[in-house]
């Protein structure tokens, strides 16, 4: 932190004032916080449209609806007194009624703009169908279920590729052209296929071929109940699914963030730095990290984001309870309030996000005027 | 350009990469020819029972190479064929005994997966009546069942617990081959089955065919609804190639006339071009294509247009968009706008044909991104509800437990072809980029 104040103390005599200088930064703030606020609403509003089929989902449950109503009335014995004029018109009835009840009644399209308020709001509601295991229909608990589950598993692994690419990125800047280097050169192109793809081979090997590990889930059943079993059980259920997103990333990742690195190192200063007799560990630190630093935290702040999407297929093939897993139930079962809550949350994350971004690049590098242009989204 | 593609024989990985592509290509134009459209359709839906006749989750044939004990492949005997051995005795009236004899040669040291016969007959009012009996290399007679045939029949001799009971409860398919001197062994020689048809009608027919299922099927084995392997392995060939190039073609080439409109007009356009990306960019791709697929329609095509219609935007056209900055000052566009060339005739002839050096490289190495987005999709319950795809392949084997049941040949059969499509255009991809960027060459 003391690097980063006295980066930001040399880069203030720059500016041409202090008081024209926080009033553009103010103005930058808020009109970029603007932009990002209608991006967010768009985005949402055309999740809404889509995840209910432009209103194709409340015909569906219309017709859903009629189908109970005549289920209840064929069981009931009084029925049969009726006429079938009358049945028909009670029928219509309860149908009317139900309908009115849900507010199907309104046009879609007033609806539509319930639905954003709600989900801008975060006023997520209940679902449609699903339940969470505790037996709530709130989305904010069916959510809050699956959530530490998806954190766990894409945590794990997005942080260990995370520093794992970022360090042998660095080693391996230091020693470009070797045997290793043009191995990961070579090995780069394996992240065209997804991580479920070896997750069926690791699956095959370790748990088909060799029974070490198990097929999927994400604890033994019956789970144990004491706290190191219960831990040493999940830790064996993550380490396919974990090693398989490993595999499909970690040599695409080494690949680019040396690339980035060799790039910087080629620099005038490094050249000096080397020249003055400065050892590698100092030029690293100093003159080759720092400067990159606004490219390491922009990754990674998008990465923590992506942790929360999950991995769909991944989750699905493995069996794993989490976030991805949920959203494919959702999507199958048509359920729109859990779709648009997580597209909501993950737009509001990725907002903030970049907006931060904008703030601490200011913060860490020099270099970035604010409301100069932003030409920088 | 010429230069280039001269170049390219130097890079063994393009080489290589070249040959895999054509190889695919080959096998597409092949698949097609040999098993057009409606026909793909028609056998991967399985209409009119057309895969009677092949065992369920069998291996491929050819494992039978590598086996010590080599395993059965079906064997079919038909009443119908020119070397049944028929006699006819008439008995006046329209009554005819009809004997049938099937033989067939049984030289495996493993039992058949399942034992079925099936029967069709034609007639007024009487049904034909066949006695079926089993006569083994030995000379035992084992009655299996009598019928009275309907227009069409079948017996699944495999599911005859009476039969089963019979043999002293030891599964049909095993208890009428096994050896008796080692009941662990199937007895290897001429087995028969004699039809005894009798009918009762003036050109009343019966017809019937044994089918004794093999545990080994073809080049690529089946699926558990029977279905050859082989016809999705061949039909994924083009749906994978069209897939993955129409989407990488469509989108990248999108995408850098988006970034070049956004550079040369500037202003509001760039603002506003802007501005979707991000929305864009916030919108979750998967979540969306299976919207699309649930609602509006599964057709590969529509979600390819969807596919495009998203893969437009992203990081990608921000990059090319700096690129385009660049070229947009150098000294060659100031010139063509200075002797009065039009808007069009900067971007597509001056601007665009300046990056197509970096797009080339970069569209086939997304090629096979797209190749897999097709069998992601495809695992989520997805795929096209017609096409036979790899990925409908790999969705089927995975729903069916495939792995835990041990039948490895479905799932290691469409992903070696998903991995050498992969494989090819990487390789080819990152040679191109070599060639056409050779200032990257020092990285």
């Amino acid at each position: 932190m003391l690097n980063v104040e006295a980066t930001q103390a040399r880069a203030v005599p720059r500016r041409s004032g202090a008081g024209s200088n926080l009033s553009r930064v103010l103005r930058y703030t808020l009109v970029r916080g603007l932009t990002l606020l209608v991006t967010v609403v768009i985005a949402v509003y055309l999740t809404i449209l889509i995840a209910n089929g432009g209103g194709y989902v409340d015909q569906m449950r219309i017709g859903q609806i009629r189908e109970q109503v005549i289920l209840q009335m064929g069981s009931d014995p009084e029925m049969a007194l009726l006429t079938v004029q009358q049945r028909k018109q009670l029928e219509e009835e309860r149908v009317r009624v139900r309908v009115e009840q849900l507010g199907l009644d309104r046009p879609f399209m007033i609806r539509s703009f319930e639905y954003l308020w709600n989900g801008l709001t975060l006023n997520l509601g209940s679902a449609e169908y699903l339940l969470s295991d505790s037996g709530s229909r709130q989305v904010r608990n069916i959510l809050g279920e699956r959530l530490p589950s998806t954190l766990l598993l894409m945590g794990t692994s997005q942080l260990l590729l995370f520093f794992c690419a970022l360090f042998v990125a660095l080693f391996l800047s230091r020693r470009y052209g070797s045997f290793l280097d043009k191995l990961v050169i070579a090995l780069a192109p394996n992240s065209a296929a997804p991580a479920w793809f070896y997750g069926l081979f690791l699956i095959l090997i370790f748990a088909a071929l060799l029974g070490w590990l198990p097929y999927g889930g994400m604890i033994d059943a019956p789970p144990p109940q004491e706290p190191l079993p219960r831990a040493l059980s999940i830790a064996k259920h993550m380490i396919l699914p974990v090693l398989s997103m490993f595999i499909a990333n970690i040599f695409a990742s080494i690949y680019s963030w040396r690339t980035f690195f060799l790039i910087y190192s080629s620099e005038d200063y490094v050249e000096m730095a080397k020249a003055k007799g400065l050892s590698d560990r100092q030029i690293e630190r100093r003159y080759v990290l720092r400067p990159t630093l606004p490219t390491i935290i922009t990754s990674f702040s998008l990465m923590i984001i992506t942790l929360w999407v999950g991995a769909i297929v991944l989750e699905t093939v493995f069996a794993w309870p989490g976030i991805g897993r949920l959203t494919q139930q959702a999507i199958n079962l048509y359920d729109t309030p859990v779709i648009v809550a997580n597209t909501v949350i993950y737009a509001y994350l990725l907002a903030v996000t970049l907006f931060l971004l904008d703030i601490i690049y200011s913060i860490v590098d020099p270099r970035v005027k604010l409301g100069g242009g932003g030409n920088r989204s | 350009m010429k230069n280039a593609l001269r170049q390219i024989r130097n890079y063994p990985s393009a080489v290589f990469g070249l040959f895999i592509i054509l190889f695919l290509v080959a096998l597409a134009i092949y698949a097609v020819i040999a098993i057009p459209y409606s026909e793909a359709v028609r056998l991967w839906r399985g209409e009119d029972n057309v895969w009677l006749e092949t065992p369920r989750n069998a291996r491929p044939a050819w494992f039978n190479y590598f086996y010590k004990e080599k395993r059965p492949v079906t064997i079919v005997r038909r009443t119908s064929d020119e070397d049944a051995q028929k006699t006819v005795v008439d008995l006046g009236g329209g009554v005819q005994i009809v004997d049938t004899i099937l033989e067939f040669e049984y030289t495996y040291d493993r039992f058949p997966s399942e034992l079925a016969v099936f029967l069709q007959a034609t007639f007024q009012a009487a049904r034909p009546n066949v006695n079926l009996i089993w006569v083994t290399p030995d000379g035992r007679e084992i009655p299996l069942t009598e019928i009275q045939v309907r227009s069409s029949e079948t017996y699944r001799i495999s599911q005859d617990s009476r039969l089963e009971r019979r043999l002293g409860g030891v599964k049909p398919e095993i208890g009428l081959f096994s050896d008796p001197n080692n009941p662990g062994k199937p007895l290897k020689g001429t087995y028969k089955v004699l039809a005894e048809g009798m009918v009762f009608e003036e050109g009343s027919t019966v017809e019937a065919s044994v089918v004794v299922y093999g545990q080994l099927h073809g080049l690529a084995g089946t699926d558990h609804r029977r279905r050859d392997l082989t016809v999705a392995l061949l039909w994924g060939a083009p749906v994978a190639l069209s897939f993955g190039l129409i989407a990488a073609v469509g989108s990248s080439l999108t995408t850098m006339m988006l970034a070049a409109a956004a550079v040369w007009f500037g202003g509001w356009v760039d603002w506003f071009i802007r501005r979707i990306n991000e929305v864009v960019m916030i919108l979750p791709l998967l979540p969306i294509l299976i919207m699309v697929g649930l609602f509006y329609s599964r057709s590969i095509w529509v979600i390819l247009g969807v596919v495009i219609a998203l893969g437009i935007f992203g990081s990608g056209i921000l990059s090319y968009r700096s690129m385009f900055l660049q070229v947009k000052e150098s000294g060659y566009i100031e010139a063509a706008r200075a002797y009065g060339a039009g808007n069009a005739r900067i971007i597509f002839r001056y601007m665009v044909p300046r990056i197509l050096p970096v797009l080339v490289p970069s569209f086939v190495i997304q090629v096979p991104s797209y190749v897999f987005m097709e069998a992601t999709l495809s695992v989520l319950g997805l795929g096209d509800p017609l096409l036979p795809t790899w990925g409908k392949l790999l969705s089927d084997a995975q729903t069916n437990g495939a792995l835990i049941n041990g039948h490895f040949y479905w799932v290691l059969e469409p992903a070696f072809l998903l991995m050498l499509a992969g494989l090819g255009f990487v390789m080819l991809g990152f040679a191109l980029d070599r060639i056409f960027n050779p200032r990257l060459r020092g990285l």
